[in-house]
C-alpha cells in the first residue's frame, strides 16, 4: 500500500496538464482528487448527488454553501472519515493521484495519514499542549524517541506554522483544554500538520478565530501550499475569494416525493470567475449575498 | 393612550426581575430530595454507631488477636477471630480481580467498539443486562454445579476437569463463581465509560492515522479509565459482601481448623471461609452464646472497614485518572 501511493505521487505530469499550462499564467499542479459521480447516503438518505470535481496539487480549494449541503460529507470522503460512520455509504468513483481510494485492499489509516484533516469542531485531545501535537509523530513513528531532540523541533515547527506558538510556547506541559476555543483550534491545525501529510482538509478552521488568527492561518495555508494540496470549507466568503485558487459552490436541492435535501454540485471553478462572472444564477445570488 | 415603546416594555419587565424565592414548588423539591439524603445518612449513621457499640467489646480489647483468630465454638476464646473469613475474601477478590475484571473490561471494549451493531450484539447485551439482574444464589447454584460437584449434567456434557481444577469446595471455587458474577456488571459500566468517550477525541486520533487499536489505547482507555474502575471496584465490594453464593458452595461455618497466613496458596485447595460466612454463623449462634453477637458486629465493622477502604481507593484512583484526564 506504501510503495503504490509514493509511485502514484511521483508519476509524471499528464499531457493536459501542459498545453493548459502553456496557454496561461496560472501554473497547473496535478490533479490529487479526481471525483466522478458521487454520491453519499446516510442509511437510506442521500446527502449529496452526483459530484464531479477535480481538485489539483499546489492549490487550494474552498467549499463553499449553505448549512447541511454537504461540504462536510464531501470533504470527510476525500480521506475516508465517512467510514467512521455506521450508517454513511460513498458511492461513485474517487481517486487520488489516480488511485482508488474505496478500492478493496486500501487501508483507511493510510490515507489519512498522508491526507490530513482539521475538523470543523475543535477537538483537542485532553493531554498537554505538547502530547496533542506530538499524538500524530508518535503513533505513526515519525520519530524514535517518545520525546526532545526531534519531536521537539517538529512541535515547535508545527505550532509555529499554525500561528500558535507564542501563546503557546511556556505552557507546552499544561492541558490543551485550558485554551480558548481559537487558540484550540490552531492546535489541532498544528496536530494535523505535525504529521506532515501530503494533503490538508480544513473544515471551517477558522470559524471560532479573530480576525489576526484568522489572517495568520491563511497566511500559513498560502506558505504551505506549494507543499501541501488543501481543500477548505469556509461560509466566510471573503475568505474564499481571497485564498482559494478554485472554488466550489454546493446547493440543496428539496426532493419533492419525500421533503429531503440532497447537495448538489452547482458550480465549480477558478475562485476569479466563480466570484466576478460565476455560470450558474444560484452561484451568483450565493456569492453576492441575495440568497444563503 | 400614549405609544408605548419597545423601552417601556423592557423597564416594566425590568420591575419583575426581583422575585428570588418565589419558586415555591422548586423549593419543597430541594427540601425533599435533600430530606431523602439526611435520612439515609442517618440510618447508615445509626447502623455503624450499633455495629460499633455492639463490637466494642471484641475490637477494644483484643483487636489483633480477633484479626488474627479462628472459627470457635465458645465466644469466650483467646483463639476466636476472623482471619479465616479474612483469607477467603482476600482470596475470591484477587480471583474477581484477576478474572473478571479484565474479561469484562475487554467484553464492554469489544461490544463498543468492534461488534456490528445487528441482531447478535442486540442480543447478546440484552442477555448481559439481564444477567446482572439474576439473584447471586442462583449464580451460586450454577457455582456448585459447574466448580464443586461432579456427577451434575455439566459433569456429564465434558465439563468435570473443572472440578478438579478447583478442588471442589475451595475458595478458587467461590473466587471464580463471584468472578462470574460480578462479571456482568463489569462489562455494563465499562461499556457505559466507553460510550461517553467524545466522539470527537476518536476522530482527531483517526484524523493523524491511528489505527483503531492504537486510538482505543491512547484516546478510548484514559478516558474511559475513571467510569471503568469506579465500576469494577464497586462490583469488588459486592462479590465481598455476597454470603448465598458461598453457602451454597460449601463454606464451612464451624469447624474449619487450619488457619493460613495469607500468602499461603496450598490451602487455596482446602474448604474455606470468608468475612460474610462468619457473620451468618455468629448471628445464628447468639442463641446459645450471647458472646457470639459482640463477634458478629465486631466481625461487621471489619468487612465495613474492608468495603470502605476499597471504595475510598476507587475514589482515589478516580481522581487521579480524571486530574490526567483534565
Ligand atoms: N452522521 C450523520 N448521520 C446522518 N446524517 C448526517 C450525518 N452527518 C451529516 N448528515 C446529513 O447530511 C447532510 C449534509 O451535512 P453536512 O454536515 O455535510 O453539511 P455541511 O454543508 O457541512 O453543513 P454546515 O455548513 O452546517 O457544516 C445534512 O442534511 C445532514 O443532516
Ligand atoms: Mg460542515
Amino acid at each position: 500500500m506504501e510503495n503504490v501511493v509514493s509511485e502514484q505521487q511521483s508519476k509524471s505530469p499528464d499531457t493536459g496538464t501542459d498545453t493548459r499550462r502553456a496557454e496561461g499564467p496560472k501554473v497547473e499542479g496535478d490533479v490529487v482528487f479526481a471525483l466522478s459521480n458521487v454520491n453519499v447516503f446516510y442509511g437510506a438518505f442521500r446527502a449529496v448527488r452526483d459530484v464531479n470535481l477535480q481538485i489539483h496539487e499546489q492549490e487550494i480549494t474552498a467549499f463553499i454553501g449553505p448549512s447541511g449541503c454537504g461540504k462536510t460529507t464531501v470533504l470527510r470522503c476525500l480521506n475516508r472519515m465517512n467510514d467512521l460512520i455506521a450508517i454513511a455509504r460513498v458511492e461513485g468513483d474517487l481517486r487520488y493521484h489516480g488511485m482508488d481510494l474505496y478500492a478493496n485492499g486500501v487501508d483507511a489509516v493510510e490515507v489519512r495519514r498522508r491526507i490530513g484533516m482539521v475538523f470543523q469542531k475543535p477537538n483537542p485531545f485532553p493531554k498537554s499542549i505538547y502530547d496533542n501535537v506530538a499524538y500524530g509523530p508518535r503513533i505513526t513513528g515519525m520519530v524514535k524517541k517518545k520525546k526532545g531532540g526531534d519531536l521537539d523541533d517538529i512541535v515547535e515547527n508545527a505550532l509555529r506554522k499554525a500561528a500558535i506558538w507564542d501563546e503557546a510556547k511556556d505552557r507546552l506541559d499544561s492541558s490543551a483544554l485550558g485554551m480558548s476555543g481559537g487558540q484550540q483550534q490552531r492546535l489541532c491545525i498544528a496536530r494535523a500538520i505535525a504529521t506532515n501529510p501530503d494533503v490538508l482538509l480544513m473544515d471551517e478552521p477558522c470559524s471560532a478565530l479573530d480576525p489576526i488568527a484568522t489572517a495568520h492561518i491563511e497566511d500559513l495555508m498560502q506558505q504551505i501550499k506549494s507543499e501541501y494540496s488543501i481543500v477548505i470549507v469556509t461560509h466566510n466568503m471573503q475568505q474564499a475569494a481571497r485564498v482559494s485558487d478554485r472554488t466550489a459552490f454546493f446547493s440543496v436541492e428539496v426532493n419533492p416525493d419525500s421533503d429531503t435535501r440532497t447537495g448538489v454540485l452547482v458550480e465549480y471553478d477558478h475562485t476569479d470567475r466563480i466570484f466576478s462572472n460565476p455560470a450558474d444564477p444560484r452561484t451568483e445570488s450565493y456569492v453576492t449575498g441575495r440568497f444563503g | 393612550m400614549a405609544i408605548v415603546t419597545v423601552g417601556d416594555v423592557a423597564r416594566k419587565n425590568a420591575q419583575t426581575l426581583q422575585g428570588a424565592g418565589r419558586d415555591v414548588g422548586g423549593t419543597i423539591f430541594r427540601i425533599a430530595v435533600a430530606g431523602t439524603l439526611y435520612v439515609s445518612l442517618l440510618i447508615i449513621g445509626v447502623l455503624i454507631f450499633d455495629v460499633l457499640f455492639d463490637g466494642w467489646d471484641q475490637l477494644s480489647t483484643r483487636l489483633g488477636g480477633f484479626l488474627s483468630g479462628t472459627l470457635r465454638s465458645r465466644s469466650i476464646d483467646d483463639k476466636l477471630g476472623v482471619h479465616q473469613g479474612l483469607y477467603g475474601s482476600f482470596w475470591i477478590a484477587a480471583f474477581v480481580a484477576i478474572i473478571a475484571f479484565p474479561t469484562g473490561i475487554a467484553a464492554a471494549i469489544y461490544l463498543e467498539e468492534y461488534a456490528n451493531q445487528n441482531r447478535t450484539t442486540r442480543f447478546i447485551e440484552l442477555a448481559i443486562r439481564n444477567l446482572s439482574g439474576v439473584p447471586s444464589v442462583v449464580y451460586g447454584l450454577l457455582g456448585l454445579f459447574l466448580f464443586v460437584e461432579k456427577n451434575t449434567i455439566l459433569g456429564f456434557i465434558g465439563l468435570g476437569w473443572l472440578v478438579d481444577l478447583t478442588g471442589g469446595p475451595t475458595p478458587i471455587s467461590a473466587g471464580l463463581t463471584l468472578a462470574i458474577l460480578v462479571l456482568p456488571i463489569v462489562i455494563i459500566t465499562s461499556q457505559e465509560a466507553i460510550r461517553a468517550v467524545p466522539s470527537g477525541l476518536k476522530e482527531g486520533a483517526y484524523g493523524v492515522g491511528a489505527t483503531k487499536s492504537e486510538m482505543i489505547r491512547t484516546q478510548v482507555l484514559p478516558y474511559a479509565a475513571p467510569g471503568i474502575l469506579t465500576g469494577t471496584l464497586l462490583s469488588m465490594s459486592r462479590a465481598i459482601g455476597e454470603a448465598a453464593p458461598l453457602i451454597l458452595i460449601g463454606a464451612i461455618s464451624g469447624g474449619l481448623t487450619a488457619n493460613p497466613s495469607f500468602v499461603d496458596v496450598t490451602a487455596l485447595q482446602d474448604r474455606f471461609t470468608a468475612l460474610p460466612i462468619l457473620i451468618v454463623t455468629w448471628v445464628s449462634q447468639r442463641g446459645r452464646d450471647e458472646g457470639f453477637a459482640t463477634a458478629a458486629a465486631a466481625a461487621i465493622v471489619v468487612l465495613l472497614v474492608v468495603v470502605l477502604l476499597l471504595n475510598m481507593t476507587a475514589i482515589l484512583l478516580r481522581n487521579r485518572f480524571e486530574k490526567k484526564r483534565g
